[in-house]
């Protein structure tokens, strides 16, 4: 069982949280490979995906989670929802509270969302991704895919590249690879950073082919052209020759030196088509890995083991 | 009608008096200042214990009405002002519609004449709709009784128009509010730039929009010749850029509020709406250099920018919610409650700081306690108690960023004219 009653942010996670998180995936990933790829665990637990902001992946993932442990899933999406009426984010809350949803995964265009939520409702919930705050189970599927190829945690030295500011999963990673001994370092332009990045416990760099060699992983963001009308940095060429990974760049990483992505991807501007398709990158392997941690996080926050075993 | 305020201790530095001892007053006006005084009939109020000073006056506090009286309207934040001891508030433009033309400055007159308990004085945009792109009607507007101009809560980001504002201001000899903020750089940010808007994933608003813009207004302040007085500074090199444009003998005054004195973003662990400023609360580090311009005279005025909202736009998401705390009601128990019990800052020091100053800032005749002049008095209970909840406001609205606080000290009686608005801490209908 874990700690704490939400995921919300990765402050709610302990470590050892994370390796029982990483652990059970671990369980459930088995499952995943199964034929039949269903358990009873979860069976009359209610589920709801509240996503107000669009998204595929991350809904599909939290929606095929929970159906892969019985529980009842739906979606509620900012189109189909009374949000379009106008309604509050509170009374939302306070609406599916009364309909007894043992746990909400939201995901909102505003940091806080979650902890309103949480504020006006008794179920579980877990942060499916607020504003540019927080991605927390982006995070630990990341964590889960680099223990799965380099073995361990503790030690590795993981460069993150790109679109920090705009990135709620560097709000999570960063925290996350700091709780399992891990070295993050930021590697963006100054004006693609936070303000205070040296809060977040990350080193800085601005270069990425200074710190290239070091690296263990190297975590490709997505530039998200939607939260900016106009990116800063002068064209997605000049963007891509001094951030993006290559297979020149490949070349003068460590030769077990893997590449991840969260995607969706901008082939081209982060990422190189020839390093997307390439065995050192591992983005189809983590989102294979976030149906599994997801079935974790719903399992353990649930208390899964009252009503039936793991696997 | 005679009253006679005994035995409190009477402070107005502006005339030299910090005594124990008496004042009366006849028909609205001081008479008499002195000990043991004698009348034949009329009212005796018991001020032993307490402070008598100078009416506090407000200059930023927003009224609503006209437009959104659900938040606030000139008969409510009268009544919140007078709760708070003050006996003259400033009213800001930036109402529906905003008020830039002299009829709509008769109308918050006549309003206030009807409706208010405390002294109204409008403050007129600077320019129309505060679009801040054609001069509003201010020759008008003063005929009217406008006090001041500003744009606030839209500043203006034109230097030209700045500079076109203060040169006609200049003529009629009245003064600009600067609400200081450089919006290409504070752009959508809600919390102050640096720790909080890391840690909270919010945008940031950085300390250099607003210092940019002070330094911007300083500079046309010395070139037009203009009256320039600063809205809420919030950070250290804001009071450090007044302090050295006072010293070469620029006209420039400055406000500092109570949310910026007495809070920083440390408080901020959450998303607590009601926490939510513009500008936004800073660093320690900026709090600890604003109250060293209080007490070492930089600052001319402590105003509350008392900014009403409704529940239902506070309750939001933090990036969506208004800015603004409520503070009319707050201000002086705080400033007591750090300021005053501390020993900071003297009781002479608040008149200083709530009435003379803001007086003087906006051109408004002065208020003293010597005989001759108009009896608008604030009395002050230094010893009470004061548990601030929501029951407790008479604001229409509850947004206050000291909710649950517990402080020291609070106006008991305001006396405007001679007849009281505020009667043992209970306003007067």
């Amino acid at each position: 069982m874990l700690s704490c009653k939400h995921i919300m942010t990765m402050d709610d996670l302990t470590p050892e949280d994370i390796v029982t998180i990483l652990d059970t995936a671990d369980s459930f990933k088995e499952v995943n490979e199964r034929r039949i790829k269903k358990l009873p665990t979860l069976r009359g637990r209610t589920v709801v995906n509240l996503f107000l902001e669009p998204s595929t992946r991350t809904r599909t993932s939290f929606e095929i989670a929970a159906k892969r442990l019985s529980a009842d899933g739906l979606n509620f999406t900012a189109s189909a929802s009374a949000t379009v009426k106008g309604e509050s984010l509170r009374d939302t809350a306070a609406t599916l509270s009364a309909m007894a949803c043992d746990l909400v995964v939201v995901r909102h265009k505003y940091a806080g969302a979650p902890q309103m939520l949480a504020e006006c409702m008794d179920a579980h919930i877990v942060n499916g991704g607020d504003g540019v705050n927080q991605h927390p189970t982006q995070a630990l599927l990341d964590l889960f895919t680099m223990r799965e190829k380099l073995g361990h945690l503790e030690g590795l030295t993981v460069g993150i590249v790109g679109d920090i500011c705009h990135s709620r999963v560097a709000g999570s990673l960063v925290p996350a690879l700091r709780k399992v001994g891990a070295r993050p370092i930021i590697i963006a332009p100054k004006m693609l950073m936070p303000a205070r990045p040296d809060i977040l416990g990350a080193e800085v760099a601005y270069s990425l082919d200074e710190v290239l060699p070091e690296l263990d992983v190297a975590y490709m963001l997505r530039v998200q052209f939607e939260r900016a009308a106009q990116m800063p940095f002068p064209s997605n060429r000049e963007y891509a020759r001094f951030y993006g990974m290559n297979a020149a760049r490949l070349g003068s990483a460590k030769p077990g030196m893997i590449v991840m992505h969260p995607g969706p991807m901008n082939r081209g501007v982060e990422i190189s088509s020839e390093v997307a398709d390439s065995p050192r990158s591992h983005v189809l392997d983590q989102v294979n890995a976030g149906v599994a941690v997801r079935m974790a996080v719903m399992y353990l926050l649930l208390g899964g083991a009252d009503s039936g075993a793991a696997a | 009608m005679a009253l006679l305020l005994k035995g409190g201790r009477v402070i107005d530095p502006e005339v030299g008096l910090d005594a124990v001892c008496d004042v009366l007053i006849r028909d609205g006006v001081i008479v008499e200042i002195g000990t043991d005084l004698k009348m034949a009939k009329g009212e005796t109020v018991d001020c032993a214990e307490k402070i008598v000073l100078p009416g506090l006056v407000d200059v930023h506090t927003h009224l609503r009405e006209p437009g959104q009286e659900y938040k606030e309207t000139i008969a409510s934040g009268t009544r919140a002002a007078a709760h708070g001891g003050f006996t003259a508030v400033c009213a800001m433009p930036n109402t529906d519609p905003v008020c830039d033309t002299g009829s709509k400055v008769r109308f918050i007159v006549e309003r206030a004449s009807d409706a208010g308990v405390v002294r109204v004085h409008p403050i007129g945009a600077v320019t129309k709709g505060q679009k801040g792109e054609g001069l509003a009607e201010i020759g008008d507007m003063l005929g009217e009784g406008a006090v001041a101009f500003s744009d606030d809560g839209h500043p203006i980001a034109s230097a030209g128009m700045t500079r076109v504002a203060m040169d006609y201001l200049k003529g009629f000899g009245a003064t600009l509010i600067s609400h200081a903020e450089e919006a290409e750089l504070s752009g959508g940010g809600v919390v102050n730039e640096g720790v909080v808007s890391t840690r909270l994933g919010l945008p940031g608003w950085p300390s250099a929009a607003e210092e940019v813009m002070v330094a911007r207004d300083i500079r046309l302040a010395e070139l037009t010749g203009c009256r320039l007085h600063l809205a809420h500074l919030s950070t250290a090199r804001s009071v450090q850029l007044v302090r050295e444009a006072k010293a070469r003998g620029i006209a420039v005054t400055c406000e500092v509020t109570p949310h910026h004195l007495f809070l920083d973003e440390d408080g901020l662990l959450g998303y607590d709406t009601n926490l939510k400023m513009n500008p936004p609360l800073r660093t320690a580090e900026d709090r600890a250099a604003l109250i060293e311009a209080v007490v070492d005279g930089t600052v001319d005025c402590i105003a509350t920018d008392h900014a009403p909202h409704a529940p239902h736009e506070k309750e939001l998401e933090f990036e969506l919610a208004p800015f603004g705390t409520t503070g009319l009601e707050t201000a002086l128990s705080l400033v007591n409650t750090h300021l005053v019990a501390t020993e900071k800052l003297s009781w002479a020091d608040v008149a200083r700081l709530m009435a003379h100053g803001p007086r003087a800032a906006l051109g408004l005749p002065a208020v003293t306690l010597e005989a001759g002049i108009t009896a608008d008095i604030t009395i002050v209970d230094p010893e009470a108690r004061v548990e601030v909840t929501r029951e407790w406001f008479y604001s229409n609205s509850c947004n206050s960023a000291f909710l649950g606080n517990k402080l020291l000290g609070k106006a008991s009686d305001v006396l405007i004219g001679g007849y009281f608005a505020l009667r043992n801490g209970k306003v007067v209908e």
